[in-house]
C-alpha cells in the first residue's frame, strides 16, 4: 500500500463522513415531509375507501416533479407526501453529486468521470423517466 | 378498506418488513414486496414502487452508521455504480414486458436463493491486487480496520464483479429490491473484497441503484403517495429498532426463524406466480 493511496483512504473516510451525516439528515426531512402530508390526508380522507388491486397508475400531477411542486403549492396533502417521496429519492442523487465534487478535490478524474457518469444516469431517469 | 385502517395495517407490516431486514441483513424490499402483494392484495406495480422508496430510506439512514466505521470502499462503489444504473435503468424497460405472474415466480426464486445466502458460512478471502489488471488501473485497492490495525486488501476479477452488478441492477428495478445479496456475492466472492467492505460497499450502492428505477417508475405512476406514506414510515421505525437490537441481544436463533418465514413466503410467491392469481 503506497502513502498516496493512504492518504486518499483518509480523505475519503472524512468526506464520507460528512456525506453519511448529510444522507440521515436527507432520509429524517423527507420521513417528517411525508408524514406531515399523511397526517393532512387521513384527517380529512380518513374515511375515504382505497384499493390497491388493480394498477391504474398515479395521476399526472403526482408523476413529475414539476406536478408535485404545483400540488403542494396549493396544500394538496397528497403532493406534500410525493414531495417526501421526491426528496428521499434525491438523498442518493445528491450523495453521488457530493462524490463528484469530492473526487475533483483530489483532482482524481477518472472517479470525477465515473461519478458524473453514475450522476447523469440518475437525473436521465428521474427527469425523463426512462 | 378505509384510508385509515388499511394505513395502520400497513404501518405495522411494514414495520415487521423493516425489522426482519435489519435482522436478517438481507433489506426491507425482499420482505415488504411479498407481505403487501400477498397479504395486502397490493397490486405488485405498486407494491415495487413502494419498496424501491423504502430500499433508498433504508439504505440513506444506515449510511452514516457504516461509514463512522470505516469500511465503505467509495470507488469500487462508485465504479460499480455504473453497471447497477444501467442495469436498473434496462430493468424498469424489461418491466413493461415482464407480466406480473412472472415477476412473482422470479422475486420467489430470488427470495429463496437470498434466504439460503443468509445462513452460509463466511470464508474471508483477502486478496492482492495483480498489476497490470482492471483492478490496479482503477486504484481500487484500499485498507479497512480491523482489531484496531488498518489491513490493506487488494480486488480481483473486476469485470466478473462488474457483470453481476450489472445483474443485480436489473434485478433491483424489476423487483422492487435492493439486491444486496448479489452485491456482496460480486464483492466477496468475486472481487474477493473483505467481507466487511462488501456489505458496507453494498448498503452505499443500493440507495443509488434504487434511485435510478424510483425516478422511472415515478414517471409511470407506481408511486401512490397514500400507499407509500404508512410504508416508508414502518420501514424506517422497523429498521430502526432492529439496528439497535441487532447491538444488543443475541439474534441468531430470531435470524433462523425469520429465515424460515422468508423460504415460506419465497413458496407462496412461486405458487401465486405459477397460478396466475398473482
Amino acid at each position: 500500500m503506497s502513502e498516496t493511496a493512504d492518504e486518499h483512504g483518509h480523505e475519503d473516510f472524512a468526506l464520507e463522513q460528512r456525506l453519511g451525516t448529510l444522507l440521515r439528515g436527507g432520509v429524517i426531512l423527507s420521513a417528517a415531509v411525508t408524514l406531515i402530508g399523511g397526517i393532512m390526508f387521513l384527517a380529512s380522507h380518513g374515511n375515504a375507501p382505497v384499493s390497491y388491486h388493480t394498477f391504474s397508475g398515479e395521476p399526472e400531477g403526482l408523476r413529475t416533479v414539476g406536478g408535485v411542486v404545483e400540488g403542494v403549492v396549493h396544500g394538496d396533502s397528497i403532493s406534500i407526501i410525493q414531495l417526501g417521496v421526491l426528496l428521499l429519492i434525491a438523498t442518493p442523487i445528491a450523495r453521488v453529486l457530493f462524490s463528484v465534487l469530492g473526487f475533483a478535490r483530489e483532482r482524481d478524474w477518472m472517479y470525477v468521470a465515473c461519478s458524473t457518469l453514475v450522476l447523469a444516469l440518475l437525473l436521465y431517469g428521474l427527469v425523463h423517466g426512462g | 378498506m378505509h384510508a385509515l385502517t388499511f394505513t395502520l395495517i400497513t404501518l405495522a407490516g411494514a414495520m415487521v418488513a423493516g425489522l426482519v431486514g435489519a435482522l436478517t441483513g438481507l433489506g426491507g424490499g425482499v420482505v415488504l414486496v411479498p407481505l403487501l402483494t400477498l397479504g395486502l392484495g397490493v397490486d405488485i406495480r405498486y407494491a415495487i414502487g413502494s419498496s424501491l422508496v423504502c430500499v433508498i430510506a433504508t439504505s440513506s439512514g444506515a449510511a452514516a452508521a457504516f461509514v463512522r466505521e470505516g469500511f465503505t470502499n467509495i470507488r469500487v462503489g462508485m465504479f460499480l455504480e455504473i453497471a447497477t444504473t444501467v442495469g436498473a435503468l434496462l430493468g424498469t424497460v424489461l418491466a413493461v414486458y415482464v407480466s406480473s405472474s412472472t415477476l412473482a415466480v422470479i422475486f420467489g426464486i430470488v427470495l429463496i436463493f437470498s434466504a439460503a445466502q443468509s445462513l452460509r458460512q463466511r470464508v474471508e478471502h483477502i486478496a492482492a491486487t495483480e498489476p497490470g489488471t482492471l483492478g490496479a488501473r482503477l486504484r481500487l485497492a484500499s485498507t479497512y480496520p480491523l482489531d484496531g490495525k488498518l489491513v490493506s486488501y487488494g480486488v480481483t476479477r473486476v469485470p466478473v464483479g462488474f457483470a453481476m452488478m450489472f445483474a443485480a441492477g436489473i434485478l433491483s428495478a424489476l423487483l422492487g429490491i435492493g439486491s444486496g445479496v448479489v452485491k456482496v456475492l460480486a464483492m466477496d466472492r468475486a472481487m474477493h473484497l473483505p467481507y466487511k467492505v462488501s456489505t458496507t460497499t453494498s448498503n452505499f450502492m443500493i440507495g443509488v441503484t434504487a434511485a435510478a428505477s424510483a425516478g422511472v417508475y415515478l414517471h409511470r405512476g407506481y408511486i401512490n403517495p397514500v400507499l407509500v406514506m404508512p410504508v416508508v414510515i414502518g420501514v424506517l421505525a422497523g429498521a430502526t429498532l432492529g439496528a439497535r437490537l441487532l447491538a444488543r441481544v443475541h439474534v441468531k436463533p430470531l435470524r433462523m426463524l425469520f429465515t424460515a418465514i422468508m423460504i415460506a413466503l419465497a413458496i407462496e410467491m412461486l405458487y401465486q406466480g405459477l397460478t396466475k392469481r398473482i
